[in-house]
């Protein structure tokens, strides 16, 4: 990034260098303060917001509780049901989509006829609205629109329920809401392996096919720990990403039976019952909850990402 | 890859190429086909639309859910189109001082970029939601704009950095050489090179701003409300029976458009995306 040109003279240096430092923050400037007025500036108001008993309709009533807000959702099992079904959500469509991803990252590399097409139709879950997605496939897993149940029936020969109810519960809602949130990302996934996967020197493959290893052994010894940075890198952001998940939820379930992710506590909290301090509880905890989720992927599996993304 | 391919190996790169061409387009295919039903086959359980009418989008172009759709389309187009704008103008400044020029504070930039990408968006809501309340922010579209803003500076910013890490430094200096200041020497010799990645990062920007379903829901309530947060409030605030036909269609007519879009600029997108995220 500093291939700097050998200046003539020390005094033209400082000169230049001095009038470069201020271009490059009068440049940079306008980027930089709005991303810390609109971040940061929210999520030290909500910190200290966190703090009161507030509610929107009841201005007057507002107290200084300190850390009660805290107390009162650390001890509310919505609070860890959300918390589980966040992390289950998290954990299944991030390992699912993991795999998947790699497959078709695989396929996007090695299929010779027809790759255009590939790389092009690949892109289409990702072009997709997430609400859109939500619906259509919510639609899809409903008792009265959907084709899931019949197709399930009839390939089952009778033995799958037709009218099975997706939505009547925990685990069943489960399905449909990670099916959707696999869909539309899968997509960003395979192209972050994908760059990872032409990165690995052709010539060490043949090297091992020459040595006869499986496809296997090559695929344990030589693609995987080629890719290792790219790989954690998309692990990282499809973590972080799917820890937020709310869209899809909103649509298909709305949080009932025990569905709810934090994001939709939060969302809760504030926006349907105006509760402006709990909600700013929650808001900081899973603020909380995605910055040690980063810390264990930069600190615990060493995700350079400097090096992974300059 | 020059090597020949064995008839068996091609068999199952068909196969895998034509399984991961359904995975893809099924929802979509479907959608398609659920905004084509009548009312009457909506429940009937099939995948195709056996009696297609275009009855769903006359629904939201002129009919009942007209004034729900409409409106929501404009804002959606206005508060994407500005968001995108400003972000993409403001980070092309931004990369381009971090990719040519040196002076200290570039890693907190990108640094910064980065983190705010990580937000949890939810938790800028709850303290937006209160504070826009009070400045009189809340459901205008200014009050949308600026947390788009949050959405597409972060990924921008990346992005572009990328792409004009890839811009050969020499054109630049030998402006600088033939008298330009450093000022000229961005606007003449950088932008036409730089343009392409500009475009690409408008698109990519433009798709994460179009796709928000967050900020739109809990930022406005009637006036500013865009297409994901109406989509949403369909089922709950309408005034015909069953609002699955609109919103079928609502959804092809935002997602269509997009698609196409995507489809034309398949290769850059893949480049822009990759290079903003990984880039070896």
């Amino acid at each position: 990034m500093s291939t700097t040109s050998t200046e003539p003279t020390q005094a033209q240096l400082s000169d230049r260098a001095r009038d470069e430092r201020r271009l490059g923050w009068k440049l940079a400037g306008p980027a930089f303060v709005i991303m810390v007025l609109v971040t940061f500036y929210p999520i030290l108001q909500a910190v200290w917001t966190s703090l009161f008993n507030y509610r929107l309709t009841n201005p007057g009533g507002r107290e200084f509780v300190f850390l009660r807000n805290y107390q009162i959702i650390l001890t509310d099992p919505l609070w860890w049901q959300a918390f589980g079904a966040t992390t289950l959500i998290t954990v299944v469509t991030v390992v699912v989509e993991l795999v998947l991803g790699f497959f078709i990252a695989l396929a996007m590399e090695k299929v010779i006829r027809g790759r255009g097409p590939l790389r092009t139709i690949v892109l289409i879950p990702y072009s997709i609205i997430t609400v859109v997605s939500a619906f259509s496939w919510f639609y899809a897993f409903a008792t009265d629109t959907g084709f899931i149940d019949p197709l399930l029936n009839k390939l089952t020969f009778g033995m799958f329920p037709a009218d099975f109810d997706w939505f009547g519960g925990f685990w069943s809602a489960m399905v449909p809401i990670c099916v959707s949130e696999i869909w539309k990302t899968t997509p960003f996934m395979s192209l972050l392996l994908l760059a990872g996967l032409t990165q690995i020197d052709g010539a060490m493959e043949e090297a091992a096919i020459v040595d006869g290893a499986t496809w296997g052994e090559r695929l344990r010894r030589v693609i995987l720990p080629n890719m290792k940075s790219q790989i954690m890198v998309a692990l990282l952001f499809r973590t972080l990403d799917a820890f937020r998940i709310f869209d899809n939820i909103f649509i298909m379930t709305g949080g009932s039976n025990g569905t709810s992710s934090l994001s939709l506590v939060a969302y809760n909290q504030t926006i349907s019952r105006t509760e402006v301090g709990l909600g700013s509880a929650v808001s900081v905890l899973l603020f909380c909850c995605v910055v040690i989720i980063a810390v264990v992927f930069v600190k615990g599996f060493r995700v350079d990402l400097a090096r992974g993304r300059k | 890859m020059n090597r020949e391919i064995s008839p068996a190996k091609q068999f199952w790169q068909l196969v895998a190429t034509i399984a991961i061409i359904v995975y893809t387009v099924i929802p979509l295919l479907w959608i398609v086909n659920m905004s084509l039903k009548p009312t009457a086959d909506r429940a009937d359980g099939k995948f195709w639309a056996h009696h297609p009418t275009l009855e769903n989008y006359e629904l939201i172009f002129a009919g009942g859910a007209k004034d729900l759709f409409l409106p929501a389309l404009l804002n959606s187009v206005l508060v994407t189109m500005i968001a995108t704008l400003i972000a993409v103008i403001l980070a092309t400044f931004c990369a381009y001082a971090i990719a040519r020029l040196d002076f200290p504070g570039k890693r907190l930039i990108l640094g910064t970029a980065l983190t705010v990408s990580f937000f949890p968006v939810i938790s800028l809501v709850t303290p937006l939601f209160d504070l826009w309340r009070r400045i009189h922010l809340f459901d205008t579209i200014p009050g949308l704009i600026l947390p788009y803003l949050v959405l597409t500076l972060p990924l921008s910013i990346w992005t572009l950095s990328a792409f004009f890490q890839q811009i050969p430094w020499e054109m630049e200096q030998a402006a600088q050489v033939d008298g330009a200041t450093s000022w000229e020497a961005f606007r003449k010799v950088i932008v036409p090179l730089a343009a392409p990645g500009v475009f690409t990062t408008a698109i990519i920007a433009f798709f994460t701003a179009w796709n928000d379903f967050v900020f739109a829901i809990s930022l406005t309530s009637d006036n500013a409300r865009t297409v994901p947060a109406a989509l949403a409030f369909f089922t709950g605030a309408s005034q015909f029976e069953s609002p699955t036909g609109a919103i079928c269609a609502a959804g092809v007519v935002v997602t269509i458009p997009v698609v196409v879009l995507v489809l034309i600029f398949q290769r850059r997108i893949v480049s822009g995306l990759t290079s903003g995220a990984v880039k070896g």
